[in-house]
């Protein structure tokens, strides 16, 4: 066991990559549950986003229009889900799974091509001095645009929901739909345009996992990535900021237990392999006894099928 | 309509002059009509302010929101801190959100349902002079409500809907509160018939029961004490949300609390369940009739099962006589008249009237020693409801003890005995019904227990038949 062969500001470095993916998916389905929408089928639109990215990617050579293809993806497999669950007010939950075992099954169908293919790389940002900051600017400041993307993202999606008057609007819509409705506010198109948002971010999460993360195109190869991104939302008490931290917790939960492999720790692979997902269990366990619904922030409209009587 | 909610089928309006027709609510607001709602639309998650903007077309930035707020809720004495959460307000508090909300409009045209159902007689007060104020300001004020004396002291002219008609437009101010409702109920108003009879042997005894509500927005019950005999029915009044929902639950057995504070016929039963009571002879139908009383999923017979099983033996070695049920739940549906095509139908597919007729049926077939009910006729048509009352009295002329927590105050003096009133989870002491006027259920609603009977609290002879 060599433990020295970590490196504090490498291992960061990693850590901000490894969680980028779930932060993107956190993001969309932090705005979706804000509006009262509950959507499981984050995996789904991830991997489809991932191969959609991948082909596109492949097949234009850049790897921002692979971006593109992904976050296009993402929101039409996510218009499956508005229809489905706006229009014709399917149960949230099993419309979600649906989605999820949808895409599993349809991105390995069109992926059958892809595997072994080599996507166009993205390079580095170049940030000049910035970089060559030693410790900090390893772990900062050598990424790729997307990590910066998915920074602004954050702040970009605080300053929507506490600010604007559409982000008060969303959140009504979310915390209260008939209220909403009585109000004179488009429930229905609200969330469709939310779902969609929230689909685009599930697709750019996914093509950030096969363009960037591994680089490759693997059948299932987001493995829970999604379910992770939708637990988080709830470690996040939907709150944007908390959503960071929480994706740098996990994310450096998975890069930690690699290293560990890799340093060789006498505890068997399969238990740190399992230690992101146990975390994540525990994690929700711990937040559900710490308070009632109101305590966590969830949305008061939560999952509830919204139909105007009047 | 004229919020612009639903769009009219033929007709037209006319708003100062011109012709009329909000295709939405923001449409409406822009013309200078505001609403404040029955049922709030308020969000409980946003503060004050945040829920004001949310219902105005185009609100200032929050920090000079927040300042107009504080502005306009002192000048109409309506004090809010706008930075507050909505779910932290007591009723009136929310109310006032929805007023604040309307006045920022400069609203020429005020539209308020049934404002007055959630406030103490205190709160009206305030209501009721914010509006002057405002009429007296050069706004219309469109005044919908059930309370004729709240019209009669308020409004310059009354209009009288009956099933969706205009029946009769009025000075209110001219005609009496009896006049009025006989135009909104369309017949002569008869009150229900009512054998004399000598209270019957002890039924029920409650002493000293205080209980925490379950409900976290809750009332706990504070040292509530009665005693009641057979066939006398007590009529219990309050405004919403005084403990009435959690002194139904300590009655019928959902809440339990120590043996000797509720005793049926004698007999500690404090920490019995509902099954254990309903052996004992007491029986219950709280308020919410979908997913309290009945659920809205199963039929009206395996309904009728849930809460009759036990004292109509429907089932034996826990098996169900299905044969049996059916004939209970199709009696139920004769004697109340309910309007549904059969058992087999889901108790959420009735209307709110109607499954209230079989809720209140099913409880009353049982023949109970005792019955304790929570706003029996509440959204139940005046037909129906008379129906519902006399067989409350039926039931109390055959010895039942009967207990009605309502906050119609006119089937309460209609029905009842004895007459108490729940004041934050407090009970006043029991009256008898007979000429006591509202003036003094007023008061006694509002916290006033025990006060001298002054000669201006003597009953008036038009408002205690009332």
């Amino acid at each position: 066991m060599n433990l020295s062969a970590i490196d504090f500001w490498i291992l960061t470095a990693s850590l901000i990559v490894a969680s980028t993916p779930i932060l993107l998916a956190g993001l969309g389905e932090l705005v979706v549950e804000r509006a009262g929408v509950l959507n499981l089928g984050v995996e789904g639109m991830m991997i489809t986003g991932a191969i959609a990215g991948f082909a596109t990617a492949v097949h234009s050579g850049s790897p921002l229009i692979g971006f593109a293809g992904g976050a296009a993806a993402g929101a039409a497999m996510s218009l499956i889900f508005a229809v489905l669950t706006q229009y014709l007010l399917a149960n949230q939950m099993a419309t979600g799974l649906a989605l999820t075992l949808f895409g599993l099954g349809f991105s390995a169908l069109v992926g059958q091509g892809y595997v072994g293919a080599k996507p166009p790389m993205m390079g580095k940002l170049d940030l000049g001095p910035l970089s060559d900051i030693p410790g900090f600017g390893v772990a900062f400041f050598r990424h790729d645009l997307m990590v910066y993307l998915s920074f602004a993202a954050v702040v970009a999606i605080w300053y929507f929901l506490s600010r604007t008057r559409a982000g008060l609007v969303l959140r009504a819509v979310g915390e209260n739909h008939d209220a909403a409705h009585a109000l004179g506010y488009k429930v229905v198109r609200i969330r469709i345009l939310a779902i969609m948002f929230g689909g685009a971010m599930a697709g750019l999460g996914g093509a950030y996992l096969s363009l960037i993360r591994v680089p490759l195109w693997t059948e299932g190869m987001t493995s829970g990535a999604g379910w992770i991104a939708v637990a988080l939302v709830v470690f996040a008490s939907w709150k944007p900021g908390r959503l960071l931290l929480g994706a740098w917790i996990f994310g450096g939960i998975t890069v930690l237990q690699l290293n560990l492999q890799v340093a060789g720790v006498q505890i068997p692979t399969e238990y740190l392999s399992m230690s992101p997902y146990l975390i994540t269990i525990l994690v929700l366990v711990v937040m559900s006894a710490m308070g009632g619904r109101k305590a966590k922030g969830a949305p008061g409209a939560l999952g509830r099928s919204f139909h105007a009587t009047h | 309509m004229i919020y612009g909610l639903v769009q009219p089928d033929a007709g037209q309006m006319v708003l100062r002059g011109a012709p009329y027709h909000p295709h939405r609510p923001s449409e409406a607001r822009q013309k200078g009509v505001a609403m404040v709602f029955q049922h709030f639309s308020l969000f409980d998650a946003l503060n004050v302010a945040e829920n004001v903007a949310l219902g105005m077309e185009n609100p200032p930035p929050m920090g000079e929101l927040a300042g107009q707020i504080r502005k306009v809720s002192s000048t109409y004495g309506l004090p809010l801190d706008p930075a507050r959460l909505v779910g932290d307000l007591s009723a009136g508090e929310r109310q006032r959100v929805e007023i604040v909300r309307c006045l920022l409009q400069d609203p020429k045209l005020l539209i308020m349902d049934e404002p007055t159902s959630v406030l103490t007689p205190q709160e009206v007060e305030i209501l009721f002079r914010t509006l002057r104020q405002l009429s007296a300001e050069g706004t219309a004020i469109l005044y919908i409500s059930h309370k004729l004396e709240e019209i009669r002291s308020l409004c310059d002219t009354a209009t009288i809907l009956r099933r969706g008609k205009v029946v009769a437009s009025c000075n209110p101010r001219e005609k009496s509160a009896r006049e009025l409702a006989e135009l909104m109920v369309g017949q002569i108003l008869t009150p229900p018939a009512r054998a004399e009879h000598t209270p019957g042997e002890l039924r029920l005894e409650v002493s000293g029961l205080s209980v925490a509500s379950p409900n976290p927005f809750g009332t706990s019950l504070k040292n509530i004490s009665f005693q009641l005999r057979g066939g006398e029915v007590l009529g219990i009044a309050g405004v919403a949300g005084n403990g009435q929902d959690e002194l139904l639950l300590a009655l019928s057995g959902e809440i339990t609390t120590q043996a000797g504070r509720v005793k049926i016929k004698g007999q500690p039963a404090g920490n019995l369940g509902p099954n254990e009571r309903r052996a004992l002879g007491l029986v219950s139908a709280p308020e919410e009739r979908l997913g309290h009383a009945a659920a809205p999923d199963m039929s009206l017979s395996e309904n009728a099962l849930l809460s009759g099983n036990l004292r109509q033996g429907l089932s034996s070695g826990g098996f169900i006589n299905w044969a049996k049920v059916e004939t209970f739940a199709a009696e139920i549906i004769k004697a109340f008249d309910v309007r549904t095509p059969g058992t087999h139908v889901a108790a959420r597919a009735l209307s709110g009237g109607n499954l209230q007729k079989f809720v209140l049926g099913r409880e009353i077939l049982q023949n109970p020693d005792i019955i304790v009910v929570n706003q029996p006729t509440w959204g139940v048509d005046a037909a129906a409801a008379a129906t519902i009352r006399q067989a409350l009295l039926d039931l109390s002329a055959k010895g039942a003890a009967v207990v009605v927590i309502s906050q119609d105050l006119d089937e309460l003096l209609e029905v009842a005995d004895s007459f108490a009133a729940l004041n934050e989870g407090s009970l006043s002491a029991l009256r008898p019904a007979r000429g006591l006027s509202v003036d003094q259920i007023g008061l006694m609603m509002g916290g006033a227990h025990g006060l001298p009977e002054t000669p201006a609290l003597a009953p008036k002879p038009e408002e205690a038949r009332l």
